[in-house]
């Protein structure tokens, strides 16, 4: 019962943390920081969807979870090997 | 039955801290007034957020009865990686002249990595 | 045997991984894992030419709780500087850290934890691979930071791996 109230809070405050991430992501100033938001995003959903799968009571969803976790953080690395060496793969 | 509330209650409060942490995260992404700054928040706020979501997550499978060790592996990840994604976005920064331009000296005569020609030896 | 195990400890960690990833015991995912265990390593043999060495594995499950610790305590840093310093009071410092380690694994064991710990954050090497550049997010004292670092940190790392 007050799981339930304390998984709603935690729901709130990340999807408050996506808006925010939202809002950065329009105004960024540069390019890195982009990326930065980015990343910052898919960890927020990661959290997201562990939220959901608490709520629904099944270990399904941490499988996407991993699997996010895994897409992310190859997408951070492969944007950021653009910028620094002009191709992803040498 | 008070062993139950008692659990429930320690997971309300790490679920409560993680999002909150959470949103202190995101909220510093677009606070903090420098580039480098920005680098801060994300990688260490937002990963205790998750890791709060993740331990709520194996202890109430455990409380459950069951026993889940994807969690463990998503935490091992996310540590593993975070320093790794971080250390490529300040390598753009740097290389990019949008991070504080006064570098300090390497103090071994040769130029930091990512302005260098060279490669460290591996 | 050693060619077709180069690795056996990333095999051990490819079939424990593995099981983590299936959840579950079965006869199936322990082939699965090792088939797996097998192939991967010696695919990728040729970017790992020498075997890691950990000389005493123990000190590094105590290391690995420590720094833990200070992830939460780092969060909490964090938090209070992100909200509560002032904007311009935020005194931002490169910090260069020379290194006594020689052992790449050690080092980037090392630049892991400064990335995850305190308000600091490794930001590159020198092209010489004997210096680290650190970026502190509160430091007014850069100096107290490195030698933090050298101190709790890099001495560790030094008995665990050389």
């Amino acid at each position: 019962m007050i799981l339930s109230y304390a998984l709603g809070f935690f729901v709130g405050s990340i999807a408050l943390a996506l808006i925010l991430n939202l809002w950065r992501l329009f105004t960024a100033p540069t390019v890195t920081d982009r990326i930065l938001t980015l990343d910052t995003m898919t960890v927020n959903v990661i959290a997201l969807v562990v939220a959901y799968g608490i709520w629904a009571g099944t270990g399904l969803y941490l499988e996407v979870a991993v699997l996010f976790a895994l897409t992310g953080f190859v997408g951070t690395v492969a944007y950021c090997k653009y910028l620094l060496r002009g191709s992803i793969i040498e | 039955m008070t062993t139950a509330l008692a659990l429930e209650l320690f997971l309300s409060a790490i679920l409560f801290g993680g999002g909150i942490f959470a949103l202190v995260g995101s909220y510093g992404l677009l606070r903090l007034p420098r580039p480098m700054q920005r680098l801060h928040a994300p990688t260490k706020a937002t990963t205790i957020g998750v890791g709060a979501a993740l331990l709520v997550s194996a202890l109430d499978m455990l409380g459950q009865g069951q026993i889940s060790w994807q969690e463990g592996l998503i935490t091992l990840f996310l540590l593993l990686t975070a320093p790794i994604s971080a250390l490529f976005m300040a390598k753009t920064l740097i290389l990019r002249g949008e991070a504080d331009p006064n570098l300090p000296d390497t103090g071994t005569g040769k130029p930091w990595a990512t302005l260098g020609q060279e490669r460290p030896d591996p | 045997m050693k060619r077709l195990f180069p690795h056996p400890y990333l095999t051990l960690t490819l079939i424990v991984l593995w099981f983590l990833l299936v959840n579950q015991w079965k006869v199936g995912s322990l082939v699965m894992a090792i088939i797996l265990g097998t192939v991967i390593p010696l695919l990728t043999s040729a970017w790992w030419p020498d075997r890691p060495r950990v000389k005493r594995p123990f000190s590094l499950a105590a290391y690995s709780l420590l720094v833990m610790w200070d992830v939460i305590v780092a969060n909490f840093q964090v938090a209070r500087i992100v909200l509560f310093t002032p904007r311009d009071k935020i005194q931002s410092n490169w910090v260069t850290v020379p290194l006594d380690l020689h052992s790449p694994e050690a080092i980037s064991l090392l630049a892991g934890t400064i990335t995850m710990t305190p308000g600091t954050l490794t930001a590159d090497m020198s092209a010489c691979g004997r210096a680290l550049l650190v970026h502190s997010l509160h430091a007014p004292d850069p100096d107290a930071v490195r030698d933090d670092i050298k101190a709790r940190y890099e001495s560790r790392l030094k008995r665990i791996f050389e």
